[in-house]
């Protein structure tokens, strides 16, 4: 009979996503373990993301940031021996529930890597991959969807007389922006940059950050930076994570002027380690 | 944040060009001090020798302003300071306008002193004088203090005080009409004397300013325009 009573508290306690719709993504309790390598990436992590705004991610190398970017389309999947706890909804919906296919939800939270990574095709050809795969093929809808993708990345410009030559002649913060176009050609709700500009010169990287403030009218973006001034400069809400847990979440004015934990003031202020 | 002021940055050259501004500043509160108590003399004693010393060393205190508005501006464009390190920054420049102008203020008692020297010898309202000079005096030195060891129950003590120097800063006005009223002879010496209360009287208002930025910059609360109420309770906060 034990076995089957049930668990009236447990059942109180139960996570529920939140009804806010100003509310993107919620992580609640995400812990994430790597077993080969013994290492606890994320400990006990809850924050809710706003929609269609700006939330940055930073912290010293190995603090977990990248790993927490990454749970929310499922990345760490990829990685063998990665065990995971918690829960991230995403509109509600649970991202590790049973049944979820993993390629819908990566349409819907799309990402960008810190080298631009665009594909040995020609520039057409990157913005149309994704929505090849959704099973467009009309010449005309692909050139109608793949100018606007080219446009909101503020890349059209510079290569709407060449979209036939291959990508791999732009320059790194082209490739960068033609990586997000092929990013947002697939209308995603959730964009995440991985260090997207760590690699680029100063203009190309001024470059993304308003390309970032534009997108954001949009998308729900997370950005994932070791600049603290780039996370100051682009976001609206900042996290500052350390050893896996989430230290201090809140308004980026707020959190560069006024932190309220001591670890954070030591780490933006320079006063760390 | 109080204790991690004095926590030291990774970078050795930050920390010092932080403490090297704030040093200025309080080198700079210091020279200010010392011009209010000569400006403030020279017009008791109405002694124009003294004023003049005032007027002179006027200069120095605007040139420190321009050296540490430029130290602020260096630390802004080169460090991008942030947290307690901008608060930092912030509350050195906008203290150096108020010190800046206190300067001015003493300039402008000097000159008066300069011009009693020239009248007859009256009975004026020395004693008013005197009491407000000793009270802003004494807030400006709490203030530069209140800084120097980031205190900011003394800062709020300060802003609390300069309610009385607007009651006393009344009084002596009323005082000085009264004797105008009864001794029109006194009246040219007077209107002096008037001039220097109601510089007294900005002295009191730049003090406070500065007591604020130290509030702001150790709890990041900005203070101005708030009641006197609201300030009482914050520093309840802060003792209990």
């Amino acid at each position: 009979m034990k076995n089957h009573s049930i668990d009236v508290k447990a059942l109180k306690r139960a996570p529920t996503p939140s009804q806010n719709a100003d509310v993107c993504l919620q992580v609640e309790n995400l812990s994430l373990h790597y077993l080969r390598s013994q290492n606890v990436a994320l400990h006990d992590v809850s924050l809710e993301i706003p929609r269609q705004r700006v939330t940055a991610f930073i912290g010293p190398s190995g603090c977990g940031k990248s790993s927490l970017l990454r749970c929310f389309n499922r990345m760490n999947d990829l990685i063998e021996g990665s065990i995971i706890s918690g829960h991230v909804w995403l509109d509600g919906e649970d991202v590790y529930a049973r049944g979820v296919d993993v390629a819908t939800l990566r349409r819907r939270v799309g990402m960008v890597f810190q080298s631009p990574n665009p594909f040995p095709k020609s520039i057409y050809e990157n913005v149309a991959f994704g929505l090849r795969i959704q099973g467009l093929n009309k010449k005309r809808v692909l050139d109608e969807l793949i100018e606007r993708a080219l446009r909101s990345a503020a890349l059209w410009d510079e290569v709407k007389d060449r979209l036939n030559e291959n990508a791999l002649v732009l320059s790194g913060g082209q490739q960068q922006r033609l990586v997000i176009a092929r990013a947002i050609a697939v209308e995603p709700e959730v964009l995440l940059l991985d260090e997207p500009a760590s690699s680029l010169d100063p203009i190309s990287t001024l470059r993304i950050e308003e390309l970032i403030y534009e997108l954001k009218t949009r998308y729900t973006i997370v950005i994932v930076t070791h600049n603290m001034q780039q996370a100051a400069r682009v976001s609206d809400m900042t996290a500052f994570m350390n050893l896996g847990r989430l230290v201090e979440f809140g308004e980026t004015d707020t959190l560069f002027t006024n932190p309220r934990q001591s670890q954070t003031e030591d780490y933006i202020t320079g006063r760390y380690g | 944040m109080q204790g991690d002021q004095h926590k030291q940055h990774i970078s050795g050259q930050f920390n010092a060009e932080l403490d090297a501004m704030k040093n200025h500043l309080l080198e700079m509160g210091g020279l200010v001090e010392q011009q209010l108590s000569r400006a403030m003399a020279s017009l008791l004693l109405r002694d124009s020798g003294q004023a003049e010393v005032v007027v002179r060393a006027d200069r120095q205190i605007n040139e420190m302003e321009l050296q540490i508005d430029e130290e602020c501006s260096r630390i802004l464009a080169r460090r991008q300071p942030a947290a307690s390190d901008l608060r930092l920054v912030l509350a050195v420049a906008k203290s150096t306008t108020d010190l800046e102008r206190i300067g001015d203020e003493a300039t402008r008692i000097a000159k008066q002193a300069t011009k009693l020297s020239e009248l007859p010898p009256s009975a004026g309202g020395a004693l008013e004088l005197r009491k407000i000079s000793n009270h802003v005096a004494s807030m400006l030195r709490e203030a530069l203090d209140s800084f120097a060891r980031l205190d900011v129950s003394k800062a709020i003590d300060v802003v609390l005080d300069d309610g009385a120097v607007d009651v006393e800063y009344d009084a002596a006005m009323s005082s000085l009409v009264r004797l105008m009223k009864r001794d029109p002879e006194s009246i040219s010496s007077v209107v002096h004397e008037m001039w220097a209360l109601r510089g007294l009287e900005r002295v009191g208002d730049h003090a406070t300013n500065i007591a604020e930025q130290v509030i702001y910059l150790v709890l990041g609360r900005d203070v101005r325009h708030m009641k006197p109420g609201e300030l009482q309770s914050l520093l309840k906060s802060k003792e209990s």
